[in-house]
């Protein structure tokens, strides 16, 4: 029976991209799914200020056996091309198998996987974390756009003021300028003083060569040290760039009530603030206070994750962050959150916050969000009675209630609208 | 043959550009060779010319033509294209599969003297191996896996479309994590046809509404009974898939026909898992005989030879256990270097060959000691019956003992005559599948109380259970059972490895 040849060249390609479609997939699911622990377990500032990106480990595209743990037992292996060894010879073990003789094959099966780890840049980050939050594209774009300026050298200019003037370049171009024009008169100089050489002249003649030397040396010397036209300037242009510096105060009510759901959206909350904020500056510091009925500036971690019990007075941590923002951050970009459930001791408490907030900290700070998170149908309580009231006649002040996470984005958003108007 | 038509061969051969006509020409003389000459017994070839980008497809499903779609294969494809296209990689001039027509995916780049090559070790080499071996001729039907494959593919499809990608998804991941342990090793499967499979198929769904799970059904009738229940499965069950299919409470009748399709894949290259070193033997020492062979009878020309040669010592590389290029045994050089030795000493016995093999030391049949040794052995077999002294000491082989409480290797044995024995012993143990893949079985199922599947491990040369990845493995079994998994080590329930794990189940 003859060999049946097929040429397959021309058919069809990608057979395989089924299968790589479904990989992809299972990739960007894993991925979305992934987020909400990727925000649980890492720090605010971690995740969000890394240039590198975000690394998302993903469990799941690992390929998991059982299979021998390579260090145990009591082995013995065959391996070919011995030079110098002989039997009982003892050979020292290379650190963890591996390197010379190593005890692995390439076709040892016990070989797999870890967990994959993908690599994903910020960008790429903002898209699944607002994919999450349902963020509408147009805003989006919002926060990908850089606001402010600065000057940039840009070359130089023949016009300008003093203080930006180019010595070093204005006096090259004064010397060549020098130059340029002297080489008319040594010119001119040199030519006379040759016919007095080589020429047979009168004494006449010759006084009025002289004369006329005397004259050329005389305008060379006279040209001017510096002219309008040699003069430089430094020149600058606009150039965007985010602002430097800001900072973050993350102000939390960490008394009894808040529980790890509230404490869950506040720290997405902060987040995307935070995110809101790197887009614009440079570096934020984060200073986080929290507080029940004493108020106390702790780490981020603290923040989060320990609990205390007891009711609520607010006014003591605006205070606190009012003589922080003194001492530290006095001319900085100020933003402040204020997370909390709304219930404070008494009415005394929140008329003395806003009369603090009136008159001392938003006269400071660029802009303060108030979010309430609502503990589930109680009534609004004094704090957003007067707190609300103050946002509308404030600009820089503004609140919000959130209730469920789903609903951070649209609170996040409004809050931002108000200011862009 | 005529003269003037070698010489016409001869040349064509000697071009190193091919077209069909080449191959069809080559096929003619290679196909006399291997039946007169060596006796090869093989399927109708089916050669396929391929590019890189088919043959990197080809790789992601093993060779198979066709297969269900899977992320895995996705996987596959992608990080061996990355490697390719880096450079990391080289891929294989060919790539063969045990089918019935024997299915040779071909790389279109091979010069005339590769095709030739891989006609010959490949189209004859090879496919005699799957056509003749026991393995192949037990546990695989050549003629109908391309069918069964079409019929998996089909299958997956209509559930995806019927339960949704995921939950295919999720039971096919289960099922590829357990994957070594759906195979039968010593009971033979009844050979079953694609139409026979899918009456089975309809029977069974018919079955659904009625099925009651004989296992589940067993109550005791009294205390008594309890007191003294037995162990299910009365013995135990090395085919975990296998096990799973037929007693998961939970499983459904499509995720059950999903197992079972993910074993029937996992016994159709259990045969190739165990024959790596002997097939690649029987495939290299074959091409090399035609070659060689072709040549004596002029077909050949010196500057084809020295291409050949070229190519064929860079398959049998073997780098020594010091080069950085060392990555184990290479089973071309072992199983080419076996069956050289034999045909040498049929030939040319010396004394220590009539000591150490009196049946083949002087035969003088070399090709059919070569056929019986093919069709009738498996690595693990043919290294411990047939690795000579010769072959050890020309691979220079020695056998380490690597003890994990002592800090240094020891060398136990060298190629001499005291170390024959235990280097061969110990090499034909590095092909024993329990070396590579971890003894695990069905122990026990608590059936008259909360189903717990008892997994056990029995180890080998005191090796333990890597932690790494056993949870999430249980996690699967778990998945797939319905009910917690655990693993216990020796055969004793209370030795337990890893806790009962349990999920929802499906």
């Amino acid at each position: 029976m003859g060999i049946n040849i097929i040429d397959k060249r021309n058919n069809p390609k990608g057979k395989s991209s089924k299968n790589r479609h479904k990989l992809l997939k299972r990739i960007s699911d894993k991925i979305k799914k992934a987020i909400p622990n990727i925000v649980k377990d890492n720090d605010v500032k971690d995740l969000t200020s890394s240039k590198k990106g975000v690394k998302i480990p993903i469990k799941g595209i690992g390929e998991p056996q059982f299979s021998y743990d390579q260090k145990s037992g009591n082995k013995k292996r065959v391996y070919p091309g011995n030079k110098e060894y002989g039997a009982g010879d003892r050979i020292r073990k290379p650190n963890d198998g591996e390197g010379k003789g190593g005890s692995k094959g390439s076709n040892d099966p016990s070989v797999s996987e870890d967990e994959f780890v993908i690599n994903i840049s910020r960008e790429e980050f903002l898209e699944y974390f607002f994919d999450d939050l349902e963020l509408p594209d147009m805003v989006k774009k919002h926060l990908n756009t850089i606001v402010n300026f600065k000057q940039k050298r840009a070359g130089f200019s023949n016009q300008g003021t003093p203080n930006r003037l180019n010595v070093v370049k204005s006096f090259k171009n004064s010397l060549s300028r020098k130059m340029a024009t002297s080489i008319f008169f040594d010119k001119k100089i040199k030519d006379l003083e040759k016919k007095l050489k080589n020429e047979a002249l009168s004494e006449e003649e010759v006084d009025v060569v002289k004369k006329e030397i005397d004259k050329l040396k005389k305008m060379k010397l006279s040209i001017s040290f510096m002219e309008e036209v040699d003069l430089q300037y430094n020149n600058f242009e606009k150039q965007p760039v985010p602002v430097t510096s800001a900072v973050m105060f993350c102000i939390m009510d960490v008394s009894g009530s808040m529980g790890e759901k509230e404490k869950d959206i506040a720290k997405r909350f902060f987040m995307l603030l935070y995110m809101f904020l790197t887009k614009q500056y440079e570096n934020i510091e984060l200073v986080f206070i929290r507080h029940h009925t004493a108020a106390k500036e702790v780490d981020e971690e603290e923040f989060f994750n320990s609990r205390e019990t007891g009711g609520t007075i607010v006014l003591p941590a605006l205070e606190l962050m009012n003589n922080i923002i003194d001492e530290r951050y006095s001319g900085w970009n100020v933003y402040t959150s204020q997370i909390s459930d709304g219930d404070v001791w008494s009415q005394d408490d929140s008329s003395a916050c806003k009369e603090v907030l009136e008159n001392e900290i938003l006269e400071k700070i660029q802009y303060m969000i108030y979010v309430e998170i609502p503990r589930g149908y109680s009534e609004s309580g004094d704090l957003w009675a007067d707190y609300k009231n103050l946002s509308n006649s404030r600009e820089n002040f503004a609140v919000g209630q959130i209730r469920e996470v789903s609903q951070i984005w649209d609170v996040f958003k409004d809050f931002f609208k108000k200011k862009a108007e | 043959m005529s003269k003037k038509k070698k010489e016409d061969l001869k040349k064509m051969f000697s071009n190193s550009e091919w077209n069909s006509e080449t191959i069809i020409e080559a096929d003619k003389v290679v196909s006399k060779i291997a039946e007169d000459y060596l006796g090869l017994k093989t399927y109708p070839n089916q050669f396929e010319i391929v590019t890189s980008e088919q043959m990197l497809d080809a790789y992601s499903l093993v060779g198979l033509p066709v297969s269900y779609n899977h992320w895995k294969f996705g996987k596959d494809f992608v990080i061996n294209k990355n490697n390719y296209k880096k450079g990391r990689m080289g891929l294989a001039y060919e790539l063969v599969i045990n089918s019935n027509p024997c299915i040779s995916y071909n790389m279109e780049d091979n010069t005339t003297c590769l095709m030739l090559l891989v006609l010959a070790h490949a189209a004859y080499g090879h496919n005699h191996f799957f056509k003749n071996n026991y393995l192949f001729k037990q546990w695989t039907h050549a003629d109908a896996i391309v069918d069964y494959m079409i019929f998996a593919r089909d299958y997956i499809n209509k559930c995806e479309e019927k339960h949704g990608y995921e939950a295919v998804e999720n039971v096919l991941d289960a099922c590829h994590a357990i994957m070594n342990y759906g195979v039968d090793k010593y009971k033979k499967p009844s050979k079953i046809s694609p139409s026979e499979e899918r009456d089975r198929l309809k029977k069974k769904i018919e079955d659904e509404r009625i099925l009651a799970n004989d296992l589940w059904r067993t109550l005791p009738k009294n205390k008594e009974d309890k007191l003294k229940k037995k162990r299910y499965p009365s013995q135990p069950e090395e085919n975990i898939l296998y096990f799973i299919e037929k007693n998961s409470p939970k499983l459904k009748e499509w995720q059950k026909e999903i197992v079972r399709i993910v074993r029937k894949v996992s016994q159709y290259f259990y045969p190739q898992g165990q024959t790596k070193v002997i097939n690649e033997g029987c495939a290299t020492f074959s091409h090399y005989e035609i070659i060689n062979k072709m040549y004596d009878e002029g077909y050949l020309s010196d500057g084809f030879m020295t291409e050949f040669l070229h190519n064929h010592s860079n398959v049998i590389f073997q780098p020594g256990f010091d080069s950085k290029y060392f990555s184990g045994i290479n089973p071309y050089t072992l199983g080419f270097n076996i069956f050289v030795d034999l045909k040498r000493m049929s030939l040319n016995p010396t004394e220590e060959d009539k000591i150490w093999f009196p049946e083949i030391a002087g035969n003088k049949d070399w090709a059919s000691t070569f056929r019986y040794i093919v069709d009738n052995f498996k690595d693990e077999t043919f290294v411990l019956q047939y690795l000579s002294p010769k072959v050890i000491r020309d691979m220079r082989l020695f056998e380490l003992s690597d003890k994990s409480t002592e800090l240094k290797y020891t060398v136990t044995s060298i190629h001499d005559e005291y170390g024959y024995q235990s280097v061969r012993e110990s090499l034909s143990q590095h092909y024993n599948r329990a070396t590579y893949i971890p003894d695990i079985q069905v122990f026990d199922v608590d059936v008259y109380g909360d189903r717990t599947l008892t997994l056990n491990y029995t180890s080998i040369d005191e090796k333990n259970i890597n932690e790494k990845d056993l949870e999430v493995v249980l996690y699967n079994i778990s998945y797939l059972w319905g009910f917690p998994v655990r693993l216990v080590e020796g055969g004793k329930l209370e030795k337990e490895i890893k806790k009962p794990i349990n999920t929802k189940g499906l």
